[in-house]
């Protein structure tokens, strides 16, 4: 017997099988007939979503449709599972903009670094987690689908209120 | 007596035809409905909702799960023993569908062809056809374990062969006491002798029979707390780990059909069957063929008997899920412990009490009857409390846990302690 453990026996007065098991069906049977069952009928209800909840990206665009990114390369160098690709490119006027822009959202561990660092707030992660794919290659966003995402971005962590309150 | 005229040899073909027909339906139905009522009250009871998606509140799904079985692949086992794998799991399902046959469901029901009792048949040998044949399902689990080739099936096997043989012998004694009662086997008889000759149903005289047989019907049945054939945990779930599609389709039926004529030979044999009680409207028999003693029988009475019988069965059908889905499963050595030491030396002492109590009050020239009865009950509740304050004193159910509290602090003065022994208490308590 192990150190500092001690089994009491219990008098052999106080112990049934049948007292116990019907305690016991009476507990289980309290819990059948409790109405409000704490359940979430999911595809029928959705859960709330605390606003820093951390799911798939959404890139920012502007008014005439071009992604906001100025392809800095921030992102890619701080994200820390090294899931976002980047080739940036720069037009006539010398603007940069993403030549390619992919995130691996299977390699994304959802730590929101991206969207903290980004300079012209484009990057985003966001309220969405409902995005089952038939192939694992439909996992890599690319620029088109990161733009044409549509759901609620996460809100930043505020460093004046760390709890959210 | 009332003479309402023997069918003719068509319509009693027609007539058994049919009868053969529905309660096999219903009792497939059932069945079906059984799995589906299965998960939804052990959803309720561990305060979810179980599945209610397909169909209106769920009651789809056991269609929806049938339909998935059927197109199922086969599997078999490379090693497995081919012919002895599929004809396993139709020794299960075969004596499980059979042994409502001889199960009376309501009273006579007349048409105009003449009286119409409402069983199967009505086999004068009764409840043994029922022993028998669940005996040979045991077969088929026993079958299963042994052709997959797989050790935990092969464990599987043998378990539920040892908890077999014991808790048969058990839940035949059990049932002594209501042949010496009733003076037949035949369950329209021991129908009768609740209903009209004793007054009284027989869960009342026979108590412990009851609760005797309750738990050695759990035990044939592989139902939880006796579930040590199947044990997900310890034997992945045993001798049906190899089955896939609709041969372990068969095993499941096999496990609520039996479940079902578990359930219906408990509301038979000891609460009064298809009788209605406080009421005298019902109590009929069939004594020749056409001719009913007692009440007039009544389409609508067939109809209300029909209904207090379900009711009765299902009652029972649920109290084997509650207790499913409360009592854990006992260890193997706490099975035959039980089966062994405490359900057969019980049932025999309570024959013993039984007989001696019947003969005593024949002796005393009391007429068969209610009073009869309430002086049985007498007798029977000193055993019950025997039994409840005796041998379920740490005696029934032992096992290393057993007799024993957590780690906690100083016993209070003067209490004794046992010493255990697997899980035995000792001769003498010991004083600390």
């Amino acid at each position: 017997m192990a150190i500092g453990t001690r089994t009491v026996r219990r008098p052999v007065e106080n112990t049934s099988y049948l007292r116990a098991s019907l305690r016991g069906m009476a507990l289980t049977f309290r819990h059948l007939v409790r109405p409000g069952k704490p359940v979430l009928e999911y595809p029928d209800e959705k859960p709330v979503l605390s606003p820093r909840w951390r799911g798939t990206h959404r890139m920012a665009v502007h008014a005439d449709g071009r992604p906001k990114c100025v392809a800095c390369g921030l992102c890619p160098a701080i994200c820390p599972a090294n899931c976002i690709r980047l080739v940036p490119g720069e037009d006539d006027q010398g603007n940069r903009y993403p030549v390619v822009y992919e995130i691996d959202e299977f390699r994304c561990i959802f730590c929101g670094m991206c969207q903290e660092v980004c300079p012209v707030e484009a990057i985003h992660v966001g309220q969405d987690y409902e995005n089952a794919e038939y192939t694992r290659e439909r996992f890599v966003y690319d620029l088109d689908r990161l733009m044409a995402q549509d759901h609620d971005v996460t809100d930043l962590w505020d460093p004046s209120d760390p709890r959210g309150e | 007596m009332h003479e309402i005229g023997a069918p003719g040899p068509i319509a009693l073909l027609i007539s058994h035809a049919v009868k053969v027909m529905i309660v096999f339906t219903v009792i497939m139905i059932t069945v079906a409905m059984l799995t589906l009522v299965e998960r939804r009250v052990s959803a309720w009871i561990q305060d979810r909702l179980g599945p209610n998606r397909v169909g209106p509140g769920g009651l789809l799904q056991p269609f929806a799960d049938g339909l998935k079985n059927l197109v199922k692949e086969e599997t078999y086992p490379r090693r497995a023993s081919r012919a002895f794998f599929m004809l396993a799991p139709m020794l299960a399902i075969g004596p499980a569908l059979v042994t409502f046959a001889v199960v009376p469901f309501a009273s006579p029901l007349p048409t105009p062809w003449g009286l119409i009792e409402m069983v199967v048949a009505d086999l004068p040998i009764g409840i043994l056809y029922i022993l028998a044949l669940t005996s040979v399902g045991v077969y088929g689990i026993v079958m299963a374990g042994w052709a997959s080739n797989n050790k935990y099936s092969f464990l599987g096997g043998l378990r539920a062969s040892a908890q077999m043989v014991s808790y048969e012998v058990a839940l035949g004694m059990s049932l002594i006491p209501i042949f010496m009662l009733a003076g037949n086997v035949t369950l329209t008889q021991i129908v009768w002798t609740q209903q009209q000759e004793l007054g009284l149903w027989l869960a009342f005289p026979l108590g412990l029979s009851f609760f005797l047989f309750v738990i050695s019907a759990f035990a044939e049945t592989n139902r939880l707390p006796f579930d040590v054939a199947e044990a997900e945990s310890e034997l992945v779930t045993g001798y049906h780990t190899e089955y896939s599609s609709m041969k372990f389709s068969m095993f499941f039926i096999a496990e609520y059909a039996n479940m079902l004529t578990a359930s219906a030979l408990m509301a038979t044999l000891f609460f009064g069957g298809w009788d209605i009680p406080f009421w005298n409207g019902d109590d009929m028999r069939v004594v020749a063929p056409g001719v009913v003693q007692g009440a007039v029988p009544a389409i609508w009475k067939t109809l209300l008997t029909l209904a207090a019988f379900a009711v009765k069965t299902l009652f029972f059908v649920f109290v084997f899920i509650w207790v499913r889905w409360t009592v854990p499963r006992f260890r193997y050595d706490q099975v035959m412990h039980l089966g062994w030491k405490v359900m057969i030396p019980s049932a025999l002492g309570y024959i013993v009490l039984i007989g001696t109590t019947i003969l005593v009050l024949d002796r005393a020239g009391l007429p068969f009857g209610f009073v009869y009865g309430m002086a049985l009950t007498a007798v029977s509740l000193v055993a019950t409390g025997v039994f409840v304050f005796w041998i379920d004193r740490d005696r029934s159910i032992g096992g290393a846990g057993a007799g024993t509290v957590g780690a906690g602090g100083a016993l209070p003065a003067g209490i004794t302690v046992t010493r255990m022994r697997a899980g035995r208490p000792a001769a003498a308590p010991v004083e600390v």
